[in-house]
């Protein structure tokens, strides 16, 4: 799957590398590196963390937001920012 | 309700995009989002569908990441048909036909060129042929320079401390190669921000092990009997050996497919007004050509109305939403491209941000944190109000002086008691170099009142 983050936006919460640490990790104390063609089986874990960045920054292939705040919730892993 | 001229041009017209990159595809898409039905063709250079470019000179680079796996994520479904790795080669605007490099003509009724910019050759071509002499910009640069790191030269040159040639270095250090870095003026990033930040970023290099020479330029390089690099000749007499180089020195646009078509198109980019609508030659706007990212140059109100051109991801993604708005809009529901200049750099371990122009700033003021902790915020001043911000470590505070700029807030900054440090509290000279003197560093350039701007070669008389 890709993705891409629009580091301009990200502030570094790190919730990301938190929920899918295959994917998104932390380079210093407040740069992200990630993976922009994860493997197909990240792709619960890297909709959870595009559901849960608090400032939105995370864009996935085919991603439809409203589709899946609700299964992140569901999983109680839904962050309040 | 009458047919308009815009439902037909929804219901059954041809939008071709010129250029499959970022901004391109991002237009595509919001062109189909405003209910276009009609044919949409998007060309390209290259023979890849779009691909993001920030990854090559940072996780590609660090072998976290494949630069063959960068490929854009596509918020919807666009239905294009795709003229991918066939170049445009030229336009006739009275024909409105796009010609391309197998000699195709591809009509259209709107236009977007999104053409971006590419990187700047080693000037002596022959030298830079070489083996192991890369520049980095597509995905094929990223390939070659990924798998020459892996090879472990022995040490890497990197020509040009701008942003692309600083993040290399920081790269070939992490993987504990030895790089030496060359660069003509008095520091890193000085051309994006200014000799004070450059000193910071000049001991971050240092103290990560980079040999950092400044004031020094490459005058040659030289190969061996196989024809790969094995030294440098610099401009103070010496001579360094390394076997991998790469030339940063900066971006040309992709302008010169537009010679001879009448449209404002130049080494400096193509003049749009805030609309992105393209000026012709005769600095009159054009009802069908749209211009978005690396290559579009547009007067913003919060910089003088000065011209900008912007080397920016973020400014690809807005100027191309909204040049496919307006091209997709009554003219009384367009809307200016009035994006705050943006971006972010990763290097040595230090997240690096800036908005505004901070080039255009003569004072600088380290308001937040402090220089030596590299933990800082500074803000950029220009007649007396806020222009730009930077923050190493400390991005969290850019939105707030991104509202700063937008309202033009008065500097320096009044305010006394938000986490400020007394080392920082005076506005001390931001020294950019002489902006009449071309350099590799900003990543963004203000034009309309440069005095550089006499060099443009595409001005001629009207001949009537």
């Amino acid at each position: 799957m890709r993705l891409v983050v629009d580091l301009n936006r990200c502030q570094g919460y790190a919730q990301c590398a938190f929920l899918a640490p295959d994917v998104f990790a932390m380079h210093g104390d407040e740069g992200l590196l990630y993976d922009p063609q994860a493997a197909a089986a990240q792709r619960e874990r890297v909709l959870q963390a595009a559901a849960a960045c608090p400032v939105q920054a995370i864009l996935v292939d085919g991603l439809d937001l409203a589709a899946t705040a609700p299964a992140a919730a569901s999983h109680g892993e839904a962050s309040d920012g | 309700m009458a047919d308009t001229a815009l439902d037909q041009l929804k219901r059954s017209g041809r939008v071709v995009v010129v250029g499959a990159s970022l901004a391109g595809l991002r237009a595509a898409e919001v062109i189909r989002e405003k209910g276009f039905a009609g044919s949409l063709t998007l060309i390209g250079d290259e023979p890849h569908e779009p691909y993001d470019r920030p990854p090559l000179s940072k996780q590609v680079l660090l072998g976290k990441a494949d630069a063959e796996r960068t490929l854009l994520p596509r918020r919807r479904d666009i239905d294009a048909e795709w003229r991918l790795g066939v170049a445009a080669t030229g336009l006739d605007m009275a024909a409105r036909t796009v010609k391309l490099a197998d000699g195709e003509e591809v009509p259209y009724d709107r236009l977007l060129i999104a053409t971006g910019v590419r990187a700047r050759p080693w000037p002596n071509e022959a030298e830079g042929e070489l083996g192991g002499v890369f520049t980095l910009r597509t995905r094929e640069d990223g390939v070659g320079l990924a798998r020459a790191l892996n090879a472990g030269p022995r040490r890497v040159l990197v020509i040009g401390a701008g942003f692309t040639g600083s993040e290399i270095a920081s790269a070939c250090r992490e993987r504990g190669l030895e790089v030496t870095v060359a660069e003509r003026g008095n520091g890193p990033l000085v051309g994006a921000l200014g000799g004070v930040i450059g000193a910071v970023a000049a001991e971050l290099q240092r103290e990560n092990g980079v040999d950092l020479r400044t004031g020094i330029s490459v005058t040659a390089l030289e190969g061996d009997s196989t024809g790969r690099v094995r030294a440098a000749h610099l401009s103070d007499g010496t001579t360094l050996e390394c076997d991998v180089v790469v030339v940063g020195l900066g971006a040309q646009r992709n302008t010169e497919w537009l010679m001879g078509s009448g449209l404002g198109a130049g080494p400096r980019g193509i003049a749009c007004d805030a609309g992105c609508r393209a000026f012709d030659l005769r600095g009159i706007v054009t009802d069908d050509i749209y211009v978005a990212g690396d290559v579009a140059r547009s007067p913003h109100a919060l910089f003088g109305y000065q011209f900008l051109s912007l080397e920016h991801w973020g400014n690809a993604v807005a100027q191309a939403e909204t040049a496919a708005h307006n091209m997709m809009s009554e003219s009384t529901d367009r809307r200016p491209h009035l994006w705050v200049p943006a971006f972010w750099s990763s290097q040595f371990g230090v997240n690096i941000k800036s908005v505004g122009v901070p080039s255009m700033g003569t004072e600088i003021m380290i308001t937040q944190g402090s220089r030596a902790e590299r933990r800082f915020t500074g803000v950029y001043g220009y007649q007396g109000r806020v222009i730009g911000a930077v923050t190493f470590d400390n991005g969290r505070w850019l939105q707030f002086y991104e509202k700063q700029i937008e309202c033009t807030a008065p500097f320096p900054p009044p305010f006394t008691t938000v986490d400020r440090r007394p080392d920082g509290q005076r506005p001390i000279p931001a020294d950019f170099p002489d902006p009449s003197v071309p350099t590799h560093g900003p990543t963004i350039t203000l034009s309309g009142y440069s005095p550089a701007d006499r060099r443009i070669a595409t001005f001629t008389p009207a001949g009537h």
